[in-house]
């Protein structure tokens, strides 16, 4: 196995540039690690091996011609499969899309290809990126690479996977309520959600339009900062990608936390917290007093109702976003249909796992006549007491820090019978996309099982670079070393 | 006991309203769950919202619109390549009246 | 009518708008493309797609609100409006509900010289569905259905009168002047056979003088001012009849069926939609800068009533004529074009009225197409004016005109349509007729007055119908009537 795919993606850029390695060595390097352990870790759903390999051919041609490179040029990503990819099956892990290949790109794919960055493939995650551990998938399941009869975190558990094995030099994910900082926190790699409207939804298949956000999955603070320049900003196929300039995020990252005041949430460190996650939590709010942060107490009082907010608005969205999937345009169609109403119930019941269908169900009821104040306007209502609770504190403070998530991963299985514990996985992560703004989870330690902590940096709307001083300062102290994933996979092993 | 916060009678007009089948094993099971979740979210009743305002979107932007410029139309074949019964560059669909 | 029982009717119209791309995507609005040809991922619907609002569609809808004195809101709202239909792609239709783009107007509707206000309720946008074709052309009993997103996506006005209308003639009417307003503004094309003006009605009875509303039920399929007109009587009559029976109006969608003359319960099991309205979250909010507005509203044409009234005070034209050219903007602006030129407004009124017309084959809104121009016409019935071409004459040099295109004055040189007006010329012929047909003569001057038409065909004839028939009328009552 070639060390070529252990690179962050700067590192990867960098070694391209110098002509240490080529582009085409660099894709069979992670097409030859990803045919080894695949079966075993179920990151991928679809490796594009044969257009990886031509897009890593014309980045070497242009490299021989002397043509000038692209910031990402040859770089290979895990792309997680809520995001339309030209020419490339699309399933949003779901049989109801098993066989989609959309005939366009999403705008940040766009754009970094744009930049010459390489598909590798499509990752596996929660369906319609509803759920909190990649189990809710209609396909299979994703081991966490940290231990394999554990849940990699969701609902973008196969990129955060692939980027913690290094089956990719880096990845995109999406966060609604948690779906891409879980399982960075989960995996232990660094994962960021911006704030709402930094990057363009145009190509995101939409579980909940008013919190979607496509984040990097990344090996370290700097590569999500690349990433993030690279598909943020302004879309006109976008009503809501904000006209906000996109700023030099990766020269953040060195800039230190020197001045910079960090509000530690009441709230978040209560009861139900486990006590390993607390410890390293702590020692990483230690640490960055240590470089030069000042740390004060703050309070998010509706904290305890962001749970139930989430699990109104989002459902209500989804069942609106969902309700295209009736069998008459794309995707799967039921067999015998005697007519078009009851083929597409049949459709949607057979294509849609019991996640999505008590979501839909859960969302239809809530916007119902009847229903639509006591539950769907009320919740937008404690939405804006949750959007003030932040607005107050930033008033005092430039970030806030907390734990990403309240347990390290759990077992496979552990908590599927339980919407409810499922739920409340998200408990920390759930209100930074209900107020917009941004947040980022950066690996902080060990649990003593060998099982990775995130620590979660909150930021005030569009200061993403905040983010990254802050994450960027905690990393370089803890050292960038990374703990090299040694994965034996198991033979004969198919995705579960 | 608390109080049942869904009937099975709701459970089956909302799975009509979402056209979702739901077969009759599968309904009791349902309306548990939901009824598991609503009673969980109901503690936002008890959230004193008054005089607060909906959130409808997080970002303060407005009016933002396009010009009135036609652009090139997908080909018709990319835009049926994923249709399950295409049918003279259509969509054909079964019977729409309800059995 | 049946005595004793008052109608009520509220009209809902849609009207197509004449932007050139859809309300919330770039594809082409053009009517005519083979079946998804005009369409991409967003007005299909694909998955991962989203919404960009068309802003003349937004002006297009203040034009109009302003026109019928409707209140522009501050802060308008779009909503999804959720239903499944296989023409919607998404399965729900972007419109607005709570936070319309205007509200409050009204509409001046002239029935028998009697003119009242009919309140508009709401004016907003939303997105056209697409198109189904049934197999075996018949729904009720196609097995499968075709389905063409061209239209989806197209924008959508719709206009929401309150119950303010009291007889099927006064909605048709109703509709009539909206359809000429918005053709005025030149936001819609007002096509109801092609399906760009589209009209729903809500019907209900009472007894006259009671102030409640009776139940009202939707009527749809109503494909012109006739279907309108006629479903609504039928309606009206069909619910008298049932109360007068004892028998309960239900509330519910019947269509029309042109054919039968009837109104059919729509049979489907759909308990009343949930629609399950929720600010779309996809777009934010529009609020039309009153600076914006503003502009909208002085760039407003002279609308139709306003024109007619001036037609009858600057013209001195009856009101049947200022109705007829006012009827649609192109044919108006012609006719002052016209009358700019050569300044008989009676007359233009009256070739316009007639010879025009006909050329068009009824439909005003042709006259932009007719090679017969306004400056051509106008010189034409100064020729008439003149003398120097009989009204006979005119009538077959406008038939060249419009064959041609041509200038009338080239036509006339050429075909020597010049009318003979020369007293002495004509005098000589009448001369010779007179001696030649004593007889004829001889019966006039015995009393018999209509014998004097013969004459004067005798002399038309000689004269290739190029003498001035005044003249000739003239010279030979003077060579008879004396004698």
């Amino acid at each position: 196995m070639s060390d070529w795919t252990r690179l962050t993606i700067h590192e990867t850029v960098t070694a391209l540039r110098d002509g240490r390695v080529t582009a085409r060595a660099l894709v069979e390097a992670y097409l030859e690690r990803i045919g080894l352990l695949n079966d075993t870790l179920g990151a991928y759903l679809t490796v594009a091996a044969s257009t990886a390999r031509t897009q890593a051919d014309a980045v070497d041609d242009r490299f021989r011609r002397g043509e000038p490179l692209r910031p990402l040029e040859g770089v290979p990503l895990a792309i997680k499969d809520v995001l339309c990819t030209r020419g490339i099956r699309t399933t949003c892990g779901s049989r109801i899309l098993a066989d989609f290949v959309p005939p366009y790109d999403a705008t940040a794919l766009v754009r970094l290809i744009g930049d010459g960055a390489i598909v590798l493939g499509k990752t596996n995650c929660d369906e319609f990126a509803m759920g909190s551990s990649t189990e809710n998938s209609g396909f299979h399941v994703t081991r966490n690479p940290w231990g394999l009869d554990r849940v990699p975190g969701g609902s973008s558990g196969g990129s955060a996977a692939a980027v913690a094995a290094d089956l990719a030099a880096g990845g995109l994910g999406t966060d609604t309520g948690g779906s891409v900082r879980q399982p960075a926190a989960l995996c232990g790699v660094v994962g960021l959600k911006p704030t709402y409207g930094r990057v363009s939804r145009y190509g995101l298949i939409a579980f909940a339009s008013s919190l979607d956000q496509i984040g990097p999955l990344t090996k370290d603070v700097r590569d999500a900062a690349l990433l993030l320049e690279t598909i943020a900003g302004h879309d006109p196929l976008d009503s809501t990608a904000a006209g906000e300039p996109v700023p030099d995020y990766q020269a953040a990252v060195g800039r230190g936390v020197e001045g910079l005041t960090l509000g530690i949430p009441d709230e978040y460190f209560v009861a139900g917290l486990d006590p390993e996650v607390e410890h390293a939590v702590r020692d990483a709010i230690r640490v960055l007093e240590r470089c030069g942060a000042r740390t004060r107490r703050v309070s998010l009082p509706h904290t305890d109702a962001g749970v139930a907010t989430y699990y109104i608005v989002a459902p209500a969205e989804a069942s609106s976003n969902l309700a295209r999937y009736d069998g008459v345009k794309y995707g799967l169609r039921a067999g015998d249909a005697r007519d078009l109403v009851s083929m597409t119930a049949s459709t949607r019941a057979a294509g849609f796992g019991p996640e999505v269908r008590r979501r839909i169900m859960l969302g239809t009821y809530v916007l119902s006549a009847g229903y639509y104040d006591a539950y769907y306007a009320q919740a937008q209502r404690v939405r804006t007491l949750i959007r003030r609770d932040f607005a107050r504190a930033f008033a005092e403070v430039d970030a806030i820090v907390s734990p990403t998530a309240p347990t390290p991963a759990f077992k496979i299985g552990e908590k599927t019978d339980d919407p409810i514990a499922m739920y409340l996985n998200d408990v920390f992560t759930i209100p930074a996309p209900l107020a917009g703004v941004p947040a980022i989870s950066v690996p902080c330690g060990f649990s003593l099982t060998g099982l990775p902590i995130g620590l979660q940096v909150i930021g005030k709307p569009f200061d993403e670079a905040t983010l990254f001083r802050v994450a960027g300062a905690y990393e370089a102290a803890r050292g960038t070393a990374r703990r090299r994933l040694e994965i034996a996979p198991v033979p004969g092993a198919r995705p579960a | 006991m608390s109080d049942v916060k869904i009937t099975l009678a709701e459970v089956e007009h909302v799975a009509r309203l979402a056209r979702l089948a739901l077969g009759a094993d599968e309904r009791e099971r349902m309306r548990s769950q939901l009824d598991t979740i609503l009673g969980y979210v109901e503690q936002l009743r008890r959230v004193d919202t008054a005089g607060v305002e909906p959130t409808a979107h997080v970002l303060p932007i407005v009016n933002v619109m396009r010009d009135d410029e036609v652009r090139p139309s997908y080909p018709v074949d990319a835009m049926l390549a994923n249709a399950p019964d295409p049918h003279d560059r259509q969509f054909r669909v079964p019977r729409i009246i309800e059995e | 009518m049946s005595p004793g029982w008052e109608t009520v009717i509220g009209l809902e119209v849609h009207a197509q708008l004449l932007t050139r791309s859809k309300m919330f995507c770039g594809c082409a609005t053009a009517f005519g493309a083979p079946p998804n040809h005009q369409t991409c991922p967003v007005c299909q619907g694909m998955p991962g797609v989203l919404p960009v609002i068309n802003r003349r569609a937004i002006e297009f809808g203040i034009r109009t609100a302003r026109a019928l004195h409707c209140r522009v809101n501050g802060k308008c709202r779009f909503a999804r409006k959720h239903y499944f239909y296989p023409d919607m792609p998404k399965n729900y239709q972007i419109s607005q509900y709570e936070a319309p783009l205007a509200e409050e107007g009204w509409l001046e509707v002239e029935v028998d010289g009697a003119a009242r206000r009919v309140r508009i309720e709401r004016l907003h946008l939303e997105e056209d569905v697409g198109k189904l074709t049934h197999e075996g052309g018949v729904f009720e009993t196609a097995s499968t259905s075709l389905v063409d997103f061209n239209r989806a996506g197209v924008p959508l006005m719709e206009i929401v009168s309150r119950p303010d209308l009291r007889s099927p003639v006064e909605a048709a009417e109703y509709l009539r002047s909206l359809r000429t307003i918005l053709r005025y503004l030149g936001v819609c094309d007002g096509n109801m056979e092609a399906g760009s003006l589209r009209c729903d009605a809500n019907v209900s009875v009472r007894r006259t003088g009671a102030t409640e509303l009776g139940t009202k039920v939707e009527i749809k399929n109503m494909n012109s001012f006739r279907h309108v007109r006629d479903a609504l009587e039928h309606e009206a009559a069909r619910q008298t009849r049932a109360l007068d029976r004892g028998e309960r109006i239900v509330q519910e969608t019947r269509l029309w069926n042109p054919d039968r003359g009837v109104t059919v319960s729509m049979r489907s099991k759909e308990y009343a939609h949930d629609y399950r309205y929720f600010p779309d979250p996809d777009l934010v909010p529009v609020e039309p800068a009153p600076a914006w507005v503003a502009a909208i509203e002085q760039e407003l044409p002279e609308l139709p009533r306003a024109r007619r009234q001036r037609f009858v005070a600057e013209y001195a034209l009856p009101p049947y004529d200022a109705e007829l050219l006012t009827s649609d903007r192109a044919l108006a602006d012609y006719f002052e074009e016209a009358v700019r030129v050569h300044p008989n407004p009676k007359a233009l009124a009256n070739w316009i009225g007639s010879e025009l017309l006909r050329e068009l084959k009824g439909d005003p809104a042709a006259v932009t197409a007719t090679p017969v121009r306004p400056a051509g016409l106008a010189r034409l019935v100064a020729l008439v004016d003149e003398g120097t071409i009989s009204g006979k004459m005119a009538k077959e040099l406008f038939e060249r005109m419009a064959r041609t295109g041509e200038e009338p004055d080239p036509i006339v040189r050429r075909e020597g349509l010049r009318q003979v007006a020369d007293e002495g010329a004509i005098g000589r012929v009448i001369d010779e007729i007179v001696a030649a047909h004593p007889d004829v003569v001889g019966d006039y001057r015995r009393g018999k007055k209509q014998a004097a038409g013969f004459l004067v065909g005798q002399v038309m004839k000689a004269t290739q119908g190029k003498a001035n028939p005044q003249l000739v009328n003239r010279l030979l009552a003077e060579r008879l009537g004396t004698g």
